[in-house]
């Protein structure tokens, strides 16, 4: 109270901020308020910012979604083609893969943020942090557009290229389980070509696996954009949390939990209905 | 592979364990003239044998060093340490000086222990914790497996980094070392515990059913020894390959928290201390050796996905 309004605030104005906080009413009430307004995600306000957590919370979720999109289709379309080259065949190019894979997977996205910042710093090519320049912002549209696009790659790669390895191994281990099955045998028997029976077999068998795979990576996305958008300074979810967390804003971090929350569970929603896609056991109704 | 992984881990622990008698130099002392000093070269050959030259600061602005050419200085060997410099003011810096003027490479040696001893000790004490929640939520089975089940569910479907954020966060920031220690312990523990428990809670209950245990029970053994003696051994294998993940994900978890500022204070040599002195963009495109506790953890985590893949298990560690 102090803190808000000074030393020498009148006892009329310190009642009226009491109210404003809901202090002036017994505890088990006020978390009773809160909890029944958060059910509806109705976070309050944020002591750091004085405005509705709500707000705050839907642009660093827009951003960290924007973000951890991007890796997921960097991740996807690097990581599942070579998951297929690694899992199918034998020979110099699946061993160098695999290797690059296996130290990809060991750099973790704090590492890979840092050494693409120190890349970056050394060599010019992409700027060094942040979401938009100073200038953009009152650029207009299509060049903020253009400036963010800019921004993006070095946050996206760092968290896309562990995520790529782990994409790869999976899918690799997939497909090798796959071809080793009977039905596999059988359609060369009947003279699928290689290829075919690669893409149109053994590939839509081991998508079943990778399928439950999506749900897991959102929440790997979750934690690796904290610290890429700590270290990049992208103004996400992960960095609102950080701050809210050392102003000790309580409704801030209990938003940020709740929409980290939403996001996990969106995840397996997603990772549900592409088995759903995938599978027609699922589509039937039978439970394997 | 298997070998590779094991023998880089053997050699990593090793390291740690003698950081003392392999560290050049203490890992607090602080070299006044030497701020981001770069690595020192070592030259080879003539009457000194292994030598170096001190290095002095040419211009504060550019942080340029250069070699002091007429004044070598011989490399004691086994002098109650490894190496060291035989001059005490000209420090030997293999990899270079910090923002304080300190060792890096003594740094990284001492800093291994904190990193590695507290994502060990917190790996076992939330394989410990899991295990014994799984066995006794398995065996139970009705309501206690159904309260168990839903409880670590339940911590399990939380985003585990802002679980770990806002647990450290609710304490005080400034802790001493031991504290922030013993506390990030627990929090890890907390926080990697579900995981265990889901995996060993499956197995007891499939192994329940299994006529060893009857018998077992027919010769008088209560639900302890069963459960102790004959049971949880079963998810061993289980146990291992989870150990195999949790370690580098609680390692990270430190480098991760300190690097923000939330782990240890600065004066405690750690891997993810020494990541934040080298959070500095401009900084670390000038003195790349800043780098170097990053290396140190790939090295770790490589160790051990080179020993998961050479054992034919999926090395797949999605949580931090």
């Amino acid at each position: 109270m102090t803190a808000e309004l000074g030393p020498r605030a009148r006892p009329d104005e310190v009642a009226r901020t009491r109210a404003r906080f809901d202090l002036d009413r017994n505890p088990v009430a006020q978390l009773g308020g809160w909890a029944l307004r958060a059910a509806r995600f109705d976070f309050g306000e944020s002591f750091l910012y004085n405005r509705p957590v709500g707000g705050l919370i839907r642009r660093a979720a827009g951003n960290t979604a924007v973000l951890a999109a991007a890796a997921l289709t960097i991740a996807t379309f690097v990581g599942i083609p070579l998951g297929i080259v690694t899992g199918s065949r034998r020979g110099a190019l699946a061993g160098a893969i695999r290797t690059v894979s296996l130290v990809c997977l060991s750099i973790p996205p704090l590492l890979t943020s840092l050494l693409l910042l120190f890349i970056a710093s050394r060599t010019g090519w992409l700027p060094t942090g942040g979401m938009t320049s100073v200038e953009a912002v009152d650029a207009g549209w299509a060049a903020w557009v253009l400036d963010v696009a800019r921004h993006l790659p070095l946050p996206a790669l760092a968290l896309a290229l562990p995520l790529a390895a782990t994409f790869e191994r999976l899918q690799a281990q997939a497909m090798t389980e796959a071809i080793h099955q009977p039905f596999v045998v059988a359609a060369l028997a009947r003279g699928v070509t290689r290829r075919q029976l690669l893409i149109d077999h053994a590939w839509r068998v081991s998508l079943r696996s990778m399928c439950a795979i999506y749900g897991l990576a959102v929440g790997a996305l979750l934690s690796g954009s904290f610290v890429v958008e700590y270290v990049t300074a992208w103004p996400g979810l992960g960095r609102l949390m950080y701050e809210a967390l050392r102003a000790r804003d309580i409704y801030l971090v209990a938003g940020c939990a709740a929409m980290g929350g939403v996001f996990l569970a969106f995840g397996s929603l997603v990772s549900d209905l592409l088995l759903f896609a995938a599978d027609p056991r699922v589509r039937e109704g039978q439970t394997t | 592979m298997k070998f590779a992984g094991r023998a880089l881990l053997i050699a990593i622990v090793l390291v740690a364990a003698a950081a003392p008698w392999l560290a050049p130099n203490p890992p607090g002392r602080q070299f006044d003239a030497y701020l981001y000093a770069p690595p020192t070269r070592i030259h080879i050959g003539g009457e000194y044998g292994f030598y170096f030259y001190p290095l002095r600061i040419v211009s504060r602005l550019e942080r340029r060093f250069e070699e002091v050419r007429d004044r070598p200085v011989r490399i004691a060997w086994f002098d109650g340490r490894l190496l060291g410099s035989s001059d005490d003011r000209e420090p030997l810096l293999l990899l270079g000086a910090d923002s304080y003027g300190r060792d890096i490479f003594s740094r990284l040696l001492y800093g291994s222990r904190a990193s590695l001893g507290l994502a060990a000790l917190a790996t076992l004490a939330a394989m410990l914790f899991g295990a014994a929640i799984g066995g006794v939520a398995g065996f139970a089975g009705g309501t206690v497996d159904e309260v168990l089940s839903r409880f670590s569910d339940f911590v399990l479907v939380l985003p585990a980094i802002y679980v770990v954020l806002a647990l450290r966060a609710v304490m005080p920031l400034v802790l001493p070392p031991r504290d922030v220690f013993a506390l990030l312990t627990g929090i890890f523990a907390l926080v990697g515990w579900p995981v265990v428990a889901r995996g060993v809670r499956g197995i007891v209950a499939s192994e329940r059913e299994r006529e060893y245990v009857t018998a077992g029970r027919a010769l008088g053994a209560g639900p302890l020894r069963l459960l102790a003696v004959h049971l949880l051994p079963a998810a061993r294998g289980y146990l291992s390959t989870q150990a195999t993940l949790l370690l580098p994900a609680f390692i990270l978890a430190e480098a991760t928290l300190s690097y923000v500022g939330l782990g240890f204070p600065d004066t405690v040599p750690t891997w993810g201390t020494m990541l934040h002195d080298a959070s500095n963009v401009a900084l670390v495109g000038e003195a790349p050796w800043m780098l170097a506790p990053a290396a140190a953890i790939f090295l770790v985590v490589l160790a051990v996905n080179l020993l998961v893949q050479g054992s034919g298990r999926s090395p797949v560690q999605l949580e931090p």
